[in-house]
């Protein structure tokens, strides 16, 4: 049966912790190595200086402490639950410079507002096509909207 | 009217090469369907019973002539004749294949349409006022703020994996033509003492299987924040909007949930942050598409009288007519709901049509209304009477606008994969009932008549005078009896009356509903929906089911 | 209860019937499926070719089979209230 848009995506399980180097990454510096600490042992004190975000962990948790981030791993269970799309933007918004990665359900289709988000590696649980991930972000000449990129919205090119 | 700049279409250009090769992957199997489902809603294309179906936008329900003479091409070259003019102000045809998409979506983008966002769990079709840029009770066209918040949504990245769909309504007068407290976020542009332009912002309405009257988030936002204001919305939706079902999913179960002094509490929380970060569009921008939207050069000198010696001309303006706001126009409504007709389906001849007349008559724009009529907004009344018997000769000129055969009904299980029963025999059926006197349905006067063919509700039953749901009992075809609903300002939902019915025992139903009403009024001039407001449904009640 | 094979060509959204060796536009021309049928959904499913495959429900004969839902019957036949797009499969006589 066709469901069209109506598939419920919470409480997926989500992709384990991927501690080895992002399958496709967009910085210059190096790849952070070291172990990624789920959310709750980051905040209960360990010195980690990698953490892992869930679909339903608030991001902004870590607002104070983004200084001795180098890392912060959002969780993708399921490519319908958008709510590391707002995680991640939120991290910019607040500062956030450090690596900010989508792991686990990611689809190719998707890597265009990901990077627009503030994303900027990928450790999706399918390897993608790059060939496809290249075109995908060639494509779009314009954007209408400000997000984490620093694109100028198309408003801003009509008046200069 | 909005046109593109080389900005606009390169955005759209993009898009659409984007899907053909998304298209492309999918037929070579290098994605799944799971995967491809998506991404093919976000471009409009539903699989429906017979066919693919495609819904194409159609901005705050306003399109030019040669936009609909496109829409008529493309019903004759990729579907099968006809299109259907939808409750959100959409077109969609039904008999769509996937392996000719390519072609279509070109042929759309040559007119500056695409069918982006039309489904999937995005920001959908920003609806407005079929009589906007002509009713004399606004304060100023609503339609600009639409096409902002157009733009803004358009493959907005932090929005496109929403938790369920999302509906915004735009409207700038205090008559409500545009349904906003049944949208998830509904906008009312208003005036300050000082002349200052603001909105009233209504957030949480919605219909389907928790009906709701949206509720007001904010009384005044001024225009040049209101972007970052729904930004600040959508963030709080996007983060916490329930994901664990899709039936709780919507921002007014969340609104519910919270409570409105929480819900409000976290959004303008949201938007302090967000406020400062330069979301907001410049006032260059407002005024370069307020300009697109300045009134027409209309004819000072056109005659404010009409000759209505001709009674079948009078019948249709006493009915489809409205006042315009300058003297010597008038705003005629096209109704899509001809005798033994498809409510809202209009034929590719018909589109032809219609556009012919609005480039001549109309100044070139057409409006698509929530109730599945199109509107010529703009029409000389001293060329009314030669647009109404271009109209008449192509069945378009039913009079019959807010009448009890003037029903708003969704395509139902004669096209839709989700639907429960059908819906159109109904509406035909009691359409029968009375669509050869004329005088009767002015008689019983304005009843707004709304089905559904399951609880999405896609015909706005909770909002029907008369509300009408298609239910499944026990692998039959069932219906269920609403009454006094209202979409308009006074909006309310509408309520159960009693045990459903099959489908004869539904038609005799609102047959002895209205009897009933005829008898109980206090005055020939008193709606139905407010004698039931007055008297209340006992008496209803007892009339349909003794 | 006779169960016959049911889905939408992936490239036209066409409906379409199992014949037992190809899909088919005509009800007329489904075959009864047996116990393979889980095993043949299955097939259908990963080969991604078929939109939504699904076994449905008949009475009737083969050559003559009419699905016990309205909404299968509306399938076959094309729109109830419109007999003119009927697809020659099935009459909207029996919706």
């Amino acid at each position: 049966m066709d469901n069209q848009d109506q598939t419920a995506v919470a409480n997926a399980p989500s992709p384990a912790l991927d501690d080895a180097p992002a399958r496709l990454r967009f910085r210059d510096d190096a790849p952070f190595d070291s172990p990624i600490a789920p959310l709750a042992d980051f905040l209960g004190g360990g010195n980690f200086a990698a953490v892992r975000v869930e679909p339903g962990e608030d991001v902004r948790s870590l607002t104070p402490h983004l200084d001795r981030l180098k890392l912060v791993e959002i969780a993708f269970p399921k490519f319908r639950d958008g709510r590391g799309y707002s995680s991640a933007r939120i991290l910019r918004e607040a500062g956030f410079t450090g690596e900010i990665r989508a792991a686990g359900d990611v689809l190719v289709d998707q890597i265009g507002f990901m990077r627009r988000v503030g994303f900027d590696s990928f450790a999706p649980a399918k390897p993608l096509n790059l060939k496809v991930v290249q075109a995908t972000l060639d494509r779009h000449p314009y954007v209408y909207m400000k997000a984490a990129d620093g694109k100028t919205p198309v408003w801003a090119l009509r008046h200069g | 009217m909005y046109r593109y700049d080389h900005f606009d279409q390169a955005i759209v250009d993009a898009r659409v090469a984007e899907f053909k090769d998304q298209v492309g992957r999918r037929l070579r199997n290098e994605i799944t369907e799971d995967e491809f489902k998506p991404l093919r809603l976000m471009n409009g294309l539903y699989l429906q019973l017979h066919a693919y179906m495609l819904r194409v936008a159609i901005p705050y329900g306003t399109l030019s002539g040669t936009q609909m003479r496109m829409l008529a091409h493309i019903a004759r070259k990729y579907d099968r004749d006809y299109g259907h003019f939808t409750t959100r102000q959409n077109i969609q045809y039904n008999w769509i294949k996937l392996d000719q998409f390519s072609d279509l979506l070109d042929d759309l983008s040559k007119v500056e349409m695409h069918a982006f966002q039309t489904s999937g769990n995005c920001i959908r079709n920003i609806s407005s006022d079929q009589f906007a840029g002509a009713a004399a009770d606004e304060i100023a066209d609503p339609r600009p703020y639409a096409e902002l918040l157009r733009q803004w949504s358009t493959l907005h990245p932090e929005f496109s994996f929403l938790p369920r769909k999302f509906k915004i309504a735009v409207i700038a007068s205090d008559t409500d033509r545009a349904a906003i407290q049944l949208h998830d976020i509904g906008l009312q542009l208003r005036r300050s003492d000082t002349g200052d332009l603001g909105f009233r912002v209504y957030v949480g309405g919605g219909m389907g299987r928790t009906p709701v009257v949206g509720k007001v988030l904010r009384d005044w936002i001024p225009v040049g924040q209101y972007l970052s204001y729904s930004e600040a919305i959508l963030r709080v939706y996007n983060r916490y909007g329930r994901r664990d079902n899709i039936y709780k999913a919507r921002i007014k179960i969340l609104v519910n949930e919270l409570g409105i002094a929480e819900f409000t509490r976290q959004v303008e929380a949201e938007w302090a942050l967000l406020e400062p970060l330069g979301l907001d569009a410049p006032q260059a921008e407002y005024d370069r598409i307020i300009a697109q939207f300045a009134d027409p050069a209309y004819d000072l000198s056109a005659p404010d009288t009409l000759d209505l010696s001709d009674p079948d001309f009078a019948v249709w303006v006493k009915q489809n007519v409205h006042p315009h706001k300058q003297p010597g126009y008038a705003i005629a409504t096209i109704s899509l709901k001809p005798r033994r007709g498809i409510p809202g389906d209009a034929s590719s001849a018909q589109m032809d049509v219609i556009a012919d007349l609005a480039e001549r008559y109309a100044q070139d724009e057409i409006r698509v209304t929530h109730s599945q009529n199109l509107v010529l907004a703009h029409v000389k009344k001293a060329d009314l009477y030669t647009v109404w018997q271009a109209l008449a000769a192509a069945d378009l000129a039913t009079p019959n606008l807010d009448l009890v055969t003037d029903i708003i009904v969704c395509p139902g299980m004669d096209y839709c994969t989700l639907a429960n029963a059908r819906s159109i025999p109904i509406s035909q059926k009691i359409a029968a009932l009375f669509e050869n006197d004329v005088a009767q349905q002015q008689d019983i006067g304005e009843l707004k008549v709304k089905i559904s063919g399951c609880i999405n509700g896609c015909g706005h039953h909770h909002a029907g005078h008369i509300g009408i749901l298609g239910v499944d009992k026990k692998g039959e075809e069932a219906y269920q009896l609403l009454l006094g609903g209202s979409g308009a300002e006074d909006t309310t939902l509408a309520k159960i009356l009693g045990p459903g019915f099959d489908e004869n025992g539904i038609v005799v139903a609102v047959e002895k509903l209205i009897a009933r009403y005829r008898s109980i009024r206090s005055d020939p001039s008193e709606r139905f929906l407010d004698t039931y407001r007055r008297v209340g449904a006992d008496t209803f009640k007892e009339a349909v089911y003794g | 209860m006779t169960k016959i094979l049911t889905g939408n060509r992936l490239e036209t959204g066409d409906v379409l019937w199992w014949d037992g060796h190809d899909w088919s536009t005509r009800i007329a021309d489904a075959v009864a499926i047996g116990d393979d049928g889980a095993p043949l959904l299955a097939e259908m499913i990963a080969a991604e070719r078929i939109n939504d495959p699904v076994l449905i429900d008949v009475t009737g004969t083969p050559g003559n089979w009419l699905p016990t839902t309205t909404r299968e019957r509306v399938r076959a036949s094309g729109p109830s209230v419109r007999a003119d797009l009927a697809r020659g499969s099935l009459s909207t006589e029996v919706i």
